[in-house]
């Protein structure tokens, strides 16, 4: 089972234009920061939106082709999709809703309440069967909605931000949930995401989507390991730089020149580190190869550490400890030195 | 959180404003004769009357639902070159003075008119001086106030419950009767509310086009109008009964003149 | 309440009294001005306003203002208040019943005389010869409501007549009877001769023999609260006046 999708569309201000594919033994999740045009994406992917030129393919049918002007209306497509705020009828009772796919596709009323009671057993939620949406808490109605999608059998499972309608504390302990009915569910699975601790979590596979266009794909551990845009290097919570490779050193479009060991030619990225990034008060003295000045201009207490951004030619965030920072007293303009070493630049090509 | 008090410029304007509607209907409940009323209701012309405004009111009601709520659909669902026009004509009947709608009727409709006569020369059917004429009069003025609530409902409906209707596998006309209308319940019932009212209080277009002839076409309006003439205090009477079935639907309705749930 | 305001018999009876010897509308006091309102039964609409023009040309400053309708929605008017300063009647009933419930100033003078006939589409293509084909099947017959002058006698001829007919529709006056005839809507209705001259070419008259016949009497009289008497009296005498009545001829009614 896979899809193979390649879509293009202008949709207001949105230039799409993206292609990717998904294998049946893995979770893909699409991230990227609001307006990307994730949500956009899996609703042509649906058959919601009208694509201008693309094609989708889901098996061995052609769900979509705007060379052959094929289009399987989203009625006829198998597919199960979570919306963002779960669109549950609210006329209908929760047992209903669950039902309804089944009884769009004529199965009889007998035989779709009692395969939607099953479902409703899986998530937990026989007690509101007869109950209406309204009823229930923001978790229980996605664990609703997801039955309700499921419930028909379809192949391809689309959520579209599952879990962004749930206040925090609720958030996680629906997020476990859900990555087991992810993983117990036979067919392929998309999810949409602008939380990148959701896209971590849940999935096997990231796209990352920027300005409806490709960014980067890999394994959570690859994209945050490489970060191939501010975008995903802010959601990391590194230094990205990039620039030209010349044996030794990157050279910046501003001028500067970072002294990176494993730099040879090309255009590469640079990952930093801020754990790696030391803070002075002055000019310091040691082996660091990158030493320049900056300001420091804004402080974030993450927990037990305490992140400096500093500003400057090339803005760089450090992270020091608390005590660290009361020691620096950075009462005076804030005027700081920063300093890393050569070793601790990581160099990707670009 | 203090209660919003009223300019005094505000104030008295409304109330005046809010005295011009209530003295005349305060007047119609003083000068009636409450002694005489019940003879006056019971009356086997009132009687009548009564019945054939009613049958004829839900009947109209009930055709302008089966036509109007497709064409609230249209007008809020398709886009189509000549939409704004289209729907300029069928809400006409709102504002045109109901004698004139009666006369287009009949042009129309009459014996000689552009549809009536050809039904009258092929199947023998005419519709002024019936009871269907009546019907169809009553139609043609209540019918855009069913129109346009219904499809205000649509407009402001969800319709992404549409949408996972549709990713659910639901084809068009599932989608309709198990997603659309009932989300739409409380403008459809206001709509169709609103129309038997005005159906019930039709009269120039009914008297015009289908004639005054008691048990066939005087419907209530009519009869209090001739009974004006004849026995003035027996149609403050029924005005009285017009105006309670009025104000009940009024009341009923209250807040719910559009929108949805 | 009902509004009742100081009568002014005794001078209206003195200036009734001084314009009855048949005086023409050129003969009145010129020096006449002001406005008057002049409450009229459906089948005198032509006729009066022929009648008003040439009293307004004798009278120039005087501003006249014509209410048709039926007789009894005149009545109903006027009982509830509108205000008029002369009312003519379609018949006596009516007329009666409006000085007894005490709206009449002075006694009324009757003006004219009016016949039934029985009015079709031009061709008479549906073959009345007389009353009896009213109740021919396929004939649409309508006339005016019982409560009106003319259906009141419409009900009284064909019962002279022994004819037994349902009309579809009761209309309010005999005007729109005549509308839905030249419309093609109905095929027959009875309303007086007047009428049927009115509207020309547009319907024909089949007559209705005098032996079933019945004679409308056409009564005028000033309206009590009137606050233009004088113009009313003066009114009223015109129309009984030789010119007055010669032009009510010439539309077809008989004399006073």
């Amino acid at each position: 089972m896979s899809l193979e999708a390649s879509v293009r569309l202008t949709l207001g201000s949105l230039h799409l234009d993206m292609e990717f594919v998904l294998q049946e033994d893995e979770v893909v999740a699409l991230l990227g920061p609001n307006g990307a045009g994730k949500t956009t994406l899996l609703r042509a992917v649906a058959g919601l939106v009208p694509i201008d030129a693309g094609r989708i393919r889901l098996d061995d049918e052609v769900l979509e082709d705007t060379a052959t002007n094929q289009y399987v209306p989203t009625e006829k497509r198998s597919i199960g999709v979570v919306f963002q705020d779960y669109l549950l009828f609210p006329h209908l009772s929760v047992l209903d809703n669950v039902a309804f796919g089944l009884r769009s596709r004529g199965m009889p009323r007998s035989e779709a309440a009692a395969r939607a009671m099953q479902w409703l057993d899986r998530v937990g939620l026989t007690k509101y069967a007869k109950s209406k949406p309204s009823v229930l808490s923001g978790g229980e109605r996605q664990r609703v909605a997801l039955a309700r999608a499921l419930a028909p059998n379809p192949r391809l499972f689309l959520l579209d931000e599952p879990l962004a309608a749930l206040d925090v504390t609720t958030r996680a302990e629906v997020r476990r949930d859900l990555k087991q009915h992810l993983a117990s569910f036979r067919g392929l699975r998309l999810v949409v995401t602008h939380d990148p601790l959701e896209a971590v979590t849940l999935a096997d596979r990231m796209i990352v989507m920027e300005e409806g266009r490709h960014v980067q794909t890999g394994t959570p551990a690859e994209v945050t390991a490489h970060p191939r845009s501010k975008y995903v290097a802010d959601l990391v919570g590194v230094n990205l730089l990039r620039g030209e490779a010349d044996h030794g050193f990157v050279r910046l479009p501003g001028g500067r020149a970072v002294a990176a060991a494993d730099a040879v030619a090309g255009t590469v990225f640079a990952l930093i580190h801020p754990r790696a990034v030391s803070v002075h008060r002055q000019r310091p003295e040691g082996s660091p190869r990158n030493v320049w000045p900056g300001r420091a201009d804004g402080i974030e207490l993450l927990g037990d550490r305490v992140r400096v951004h500093i500003a400057g030619d090339v803005p760089v965030v450090a992270e020091v400890t608390p005590a660290a920072l009361a020691e620096l007293d950075l009462a005076k303009g804030g005027e700081v030195w920063l300093s890393f070493k050569a070793t601790d630049v990581v160099v990707y090509p670009a | 959180m203090r209660r919003e008090r009223a300019p005094l410029a505000i104030g008295v304007l409304a109330t005046v404003g809010a005295a011009f509607f209530i003295v005349p209907l305060v007047g119609l409940i003083v000068r009636t004769p409450w002694h005489d009323a019940v003879q006056s209701l019971t009356s086997a012309d009132t009687l009548e009357a009564l019945k054939l405004s009613l049958e004829a009111s839900l009947s109209a009601t009930a055709l302008a639902l089966v036509l109007g709520v497709p064409l609230a659909w249209i007008y809020a669902r398709v886009e189509f070159p000549g939409r704004t026009v289209l729907r300029a004509l069928t809400t006409l009947p709102m504002v045109l003075p109901p004698v004139v709608g009666g006369i287009a009727l009949l042009l129309a409709f009459g014996r000689r008119g552009l549809l009536g006569s050809w039904l009258d020369s092929t199947f023998g059917i005419t519709l002024p001086f019936t009871t269907a004429g009546v019907v169809m009069a009553e139609t043609f003025v209540a019918m855009p106030f069913l129109v346009l609530t219904v499809e205000a409902g649509l407009r402001s409906m969800d319709r992404r419950y549409e949408e996972a209707a549709r990713a659910l596998g639901a084809r068009r006309w599932t989608i309709f009767t198990r997603v659309t209308l009932p989300l739409i319940a409380p403008s459809l019932f206001a709509g169709a509310v609103l129309c038997w009212a005005r159906a019930l209080g039709e009269f120039g277009a009914t008297i015009t086009f289908a004639g005054n002839f008691p048990g066939v076409t005087q419907t209530m309006p009519l009869a209090v109008y001739l009974l004006l003439q004849t026995n003035p205090e027996s149609s403050f009477v029924l005005s009285l009964v017009l105006l309670a079935v009025s104000l009940l639907v009024l009341i009923g309705l209250r807040n719910r003149w559009l929108g949805s749930a | 309440m009902l509004m009742r305001v100081p009568s002014l018999v005794a001078i209206a009876l003195v200036v009734a009294a001084c314009g009855s010897t048949g005086g023409t509308a050129a003969g009145s006091p010129a020096s006449l001005n002001g406005s008057m309102n002049i409450f009229a039964a459906a089948s005198l609409t032509d006729s009066f306003n022929a009648l008003g023009k040439s009293f307004h040309q004798a009278h120039p400053s005087v501003a006249l203002f014509i209410n048709f309708a039926g007789t009894p929605t005149l009545v109903t008017q006027i009982e509830q208040g509108a205000q008029a300063d002369v009312f003519a009647s379609a018949d006596t009933a009516n007329m009666d019943k409006l000085n007894a419930d005490g709206f009449t100033a002075g006694s009324s003078q009757v003006f004219a005389h009016n016949k039934l006939e029985i009015v079709v589409a031009p061709g008479n293509p549906k073959g009345i010869n007389g009353l009896a084909d009213l109740a021919k099947p396929g004939v649409i017959y309508i006339t005016e409501g019982s409560s009106v002058p003319a259906g009141k006698y419409a009900l009284q001829a064909l019962a002279t007549a022994g004819v037994k007919v349902t009309p579809k529709s009761l209309e309010t006056d005999v005007k729109s009877v005549v509308a839905k005839i030249e419309l093609g809507e109905a095929d027959a209705g009875i309303v007086y001769t007047t009428d049927v001259r009115a509207a020309g070419s547009n319907v024909q008259g089949v007559q209705v023999p005098d032996v079933v016949n019945v004679i409308a009497t056409y009564p005028v009289v000033t309206v009590k609260g009137s606050k233009n008497l004088d113009i009313a009296h003066a009114f009223i005498t015109y129309v009984v006046s030789a010119d007055g009545q010669s032009t009510l001829a010439s539309f077809g009614f008989q004399h006073a």
